[in-house]
Parts: structure tokens; C-alpha cells; sequence
């Protein structure tokens, strides 16, 4: 079961690292920012990269393992929203988020890449990405540009 | 993870119908791609008007189903809502991909 804590300003999820506990962690966010007016493009962008942040912490951090803690923070700031995630997994390779490069697309069908679209896409839409490993936690923040709520 | 198949002729039709394609369901999505395709015409249209959400697992599996489906068959995208087409467009992967606005466009060129 997945907790969920709101006030004027901020959002807390605490889950585990099962992919369908992170699914309902998002659509908690998502109704969340439904809630606070929110366009639907923004909310679905904001979900996209929590998709891409949870499901790295579920799958690298935890090894798929399922029953890995996960703490999400949210704050809410006019024209922006900051985000603070903590994980007790694995560190990140080389105490460093990946780079996310995408690979070359001019390529046969059969060579097609089936993945590392995830660091791609949050180095695309979240800023001031800051990783951290604290004892024996990973502390992930960044922030998102979002327009103030209608 | 619900496919739905819909036969026009010398054209296979396959719908989503759920409004999410992630990481909980990537992989029975790509086997059920398999699954619904088999046997069928060449040309496969899939109908993405339902999905409102994708990650880059639902991504990855897309890209497994057309290239498992590549040689027996052609897979085509019709129906992208805003947030997978902003997926498809941020990774380039709307280069890769015959795009189609809806089923509906697709069917009213074949009859014209």
C-alpha cells in the first residue's frame, strides 16, 4: 500500500519498489496536479519523468526486488515544481546519474535500440538534477518548469 | 493488458484498450502483440487513441513488437494522444514509425 500525504504545498508518497506501487504512486501524483489545476500536458510530463525516475530507483537501485523503500517529495512553487526522492538501494554507477545519450536511430529495424530512452527523457524536461549518496541512501532532486495553475 | 483485433482488407487492425503502456505491463504487451498478429494481414495498424500514458519500458516494448513483427509484417502507429506523441517525438522515435492521426484517416485514404 502506498501512502499519500498532501498540504497546500507539497505532496509525499512513500511506496515500495514494485511497478505496480509506482503506478499508483503516479496516478496519486497525477490526481494530486489534477486537483491543483494543472494543464493535462504538464501533468503527463511531470508523470513521465516520475515514471522514469521510480522505475530506474525499482529496477537499478533495487534489482527489480519489489520491496525496496521509496520517498518522493514534492513541493509546489509558482512556475515550478522541486521534487526529492530517496532510495536505500544500490548507488548509481560511478556516483553519477547516467548521461542519457540516444542512440543512433539510422540503423536497420533489427538494430533498432529497445531502451536507454529513460535518462534521455528526464535530461530532456527536468532541471538541476543533483544526486547525492548519503550513508546509505540515494538522494535524487531536481525540478520541473510548470506554468503557474489555472 | 487488453488487444483487440479489427481485419480490413489487406489490413489488421489492433487496439489498445488501456489507457496506459508502462513498465508493469511492457512485456505482456509485447508477447500479446506476437499473439494478435500472427497469421494476419502485413500491414498492422496500431490503435493507440486509448493510451493516454507511456513510459520509456512501454516505448521499448513498441519498438520489441515492430521489430519481432518486421519481414511477416508492417507495423503502423494511428491515434496518439499528447503525451505519447511528445514520447515519440522527444526520442526521435517518430522518425522510425509510419504515424497516422487516427484509424479513421488510415481507412477513409484506402477507400478513397
Amino acid at each position: 500500500m502506498i501512502e499519500v500525504h498532501t498540504t497546500d504545498s507539497s505532496l509525499s508518497i512513500r511506496c515500495a519498489s514494485d511497478t505496480f506501487e509506482v503506478r499508483n504512486s503516479l496516478l496519486a501524483l497525477v490526481e494530486d496536479m489534477e486537483d491543483r489545476a494543472f494543464l493535462p500536458e504538464e501533468t503527463g510530463t511531470v508523470e513521465l519523468v516520475l515514471a522514469e525516475v521510480l522505475n530506474n530507483i525499482a529496477e537499478h537501485a533495487y534489482e527489480d526486488k519489489g520491496d525496496g523503500r521509496i520517498e518522493l517529495d514534492m513541493a509546489y512553487a509558482p512556475g515550478s515544481v522541486s521534487f526529492d526522492l530517496r532510495d536505500f538501494g544500490k548507488p548509481m554507477p560511478e556516483g553519477k546519474t547516467p548521461l542519457g545519450e540516444l542512440a543512433n536511430l539510422d540503423v536497420p529495424i533489427e538494430d533498432l535500440p529497445e531502451g536507454g530512452f529513460g535518462w534521455f527523457l528526464i535530461g530532456e524536461l527536468a532541471k538541476d538534477m543533483v544526486y547525492e549518496r548519503l550513508e546509505n541512501a540515494n538522494h535524487l532532486r531536481f525540478r520541473m518548469t510548470v506554468g503557474a495553475p489555472a | 493488458m487488453d488487444l483487440s483485433t479489427k481485419d480490413r482488407p489487406g489490413l489488421r487492425i489492433v487496439k489498445v484498450h488501456d489507457s496506459r503502456i508502462d513498465a508493469a505491463v511492457a512485456i505482456q504487451f509485447k508477447d500479446k502483440m506476437r499473439d494478435v498478429t500472427q497469421d494476419g494481414p502485413k500491414r498492422v495498424i496500431l490503435d493507440l487513441s486509448d493510451v493516454t500514458f507511456i513510459d520509456s519500458s512501454g516505448l521499448g516494448a513498441v519498438v520489441a513488437a515492430m521489430k519481432l513483427l518486421h519481414g511477416a509484417h508492417i507495423l503502423e502507429l494511428a491515434g496518439l494522444t499528447p503525451v505519447v506523441a511528445k514520447v515519440f517525438k522527444l526520442t526521435r522515435m517518430e522518425s522510425v514509425f509510419k504515424i497516422h492521426d487516427s484509424v479513421g484517416s488510415v481507412l477513409a485514404r484506402m477507400a478513397s
